[in-house]
C-alpha cells in the first residue's frame, strides 16, 4: 500500500471497517511511515476538536421555557 | 446493535417471526434518561436539554440561516418530544430519537425557507458523496508516497490546540463543508452519534456514511493544518 492509497482508507480503518487482509497491509504500511501516522493523529486531533464544538449553554430564556413546558407536561 | 427505525410500527423482535421470542432474546434498552424524563424528573430534563444543546444547535444550523431560526428549531423539537413523549417506547435510544425529530424539524423548515428565499439553495455546494481523493495529489510523489508529508502538531502548545480561537476554526470548517459531509460530520464528532445509528438517522449506507465522514473530516483536517502552520 502506498500512501496515497492509506490516507483515504484512515476513515474506514478508525470505524473498523476494513477487510482483515487490507488492515494488515494498512498496519503494516503505519508501521514504517511517519508521514502516515502523522496524519492519522492529526485525522484523530481533528475529531477531538470537533467534539468540543458541541458545549454550548442553553439561554435562559429558552431554557425557562423548555422547564415551564416540562412542568406543564408533567401535571397534564 | 440497538434499532434506529424512528417510528417503526414493527414489532421489537426480528423480522419473521410471528410471535413473542421470549424475555431473553428482545433486548430492552435502559436508558435512565428516559426513565427519569418520563417520570417528571426536572433535573434530569434540564441536564438533557444543557447536555445536546451544543450539538442541536450545530445540526439545526447546519440546515438554516441563523442562530435564532435554529434555536426555534431546537425549541419545537423539545416541546414535540414532551407532546409524544408518552408514545415513545424506547425502541430507539432517546438521543437519537431527539435528534431525528430535529433533523426533521430543520430539513422542513429549511425547505421553506428555500422557497421564500429561491436562490439561497443555489449557493449551497455540495457533491458530499464525491469519490476524488481528499488530500492534494502534489503531496505525493510519483511513487505514491509522500513528497510533503504532514507536519506533526505535537510541538503546537495544548492551549493553542484547544483553544478558543482553534475552536472556532473548526466551526468555520464545518459550516463550509457541502451539506452531505455536513450533517454526518456533525453527528458522529459533534453529537457522538455511532455509525450505525447515523446510518439510520439519515436512511444511508453505511459505505456512504464513511465517504462522507471521511471527506468531511479531511476538509477540517486540511483547515487545521492551514491555521496551525
Amino acid at each position: 500500500m502506498t500512501c496515497r492509497e492509506v490516507v483515504e482508507l484512515m476513515t474506514d480503518y478508525l470505524d473498523g471497517a476494513l477487510s482483515a487482509a487490507d488492515r494488515a497491509r494498512f498496519d503494516q504500511h503505519m508501521q514504517g511511515c511517519d508521514g502516515c501516522r502523522a496524519y492519522l493523529a492529526e485525522l484523530r486531533t481533528a475529531r477531538m476538536l470537533m467534539g468540543r464544538v458541541g458545549s454550548e449553554p442553553v439561554p435562559e430564556p429558552l431554557k425557562a421555557e423548555l422547564m415551564n413546558a416540562f412542568r406543564n407536561w408533567k401535571s397534564s | 446493535m440497538m434499532s434506529v427505525s424512528l417510528f417503526s410500527s414493527l414489532p421489537p423482535w426480528p423480522e419473521g417471526r410471528s410471535s413473542y421470542p421470549g424475555p431473553q432474546v428482545v433486548r430492552q434498552p435502559v436508558d435512565p434518561d428516559l426513565d427519569a424524563l418520563k417520570s417528571g424528573d426536572e433535573a434530569a430534563f434540564e441536564a438533557l436539554i444543557g447536555r445536546y444543546h451544543g450539538p442541536m444547535m450545530r445540526l439545526a444550523m447546519s440546515y438554516l440561516r441563523d442562530r435564532g431560526a435554529a434555536e426555534d428549531a431546537v425549541q419545537e423539537t423539545w416541546l414535540t418530544c414532551l407532546r409524544t413523549l408518552n408514545k415513545f417506547e424506547g425502541r430507539s435510544a432517546l438521543k437519537t430519537w431527539v435528534f431525528g425529530i430535529l433533523l426533521n424539524i430543520a430539513r422542513s423548515r429549511h425547505r421553506k425557507e428555500s422557497r421564500i428565499l429561491p436562490f439561497a439553495s443555489l449557493f449551497r455546494r455540495d457533491g458530499g458523496e464525491g469519490r476524488g481523493p481528499t488530500v492534494d495529489q502534489r503531496r505525493f510523489g510519483s511513487d505514491g508516497l509522500w513528497s510533503a508529508p504532514p507536519d506533526s502538531w505535537s510541538n503546537v502548545p495544548e492551549s493553542k490546540l484547544l483553544g478558543r480561537e482553534t475552536i472556532d476554526q473548526v466551526k468555520a470548517a464545518i459550516e463550509a463543508l457541502p451539506a452531505k459531509q455536513r450533517e454526518v460530520v456533525i453527528l458522529r464528532d459533534v453529537a457522538g452519534f455511532d455509525a450505525d445509528e447515523v446510518c439510520g438517522l439519515l436512511s444511508i449506507s453505511a459505505a456512504n456514511q464513511r465517504v462522507r465522514l471521511h471527506r468531511g473530516r479531511a476538509s477540517v483536517r486540511k483547515a487545521l493544518e492551514e491555521y496551525l502552520k
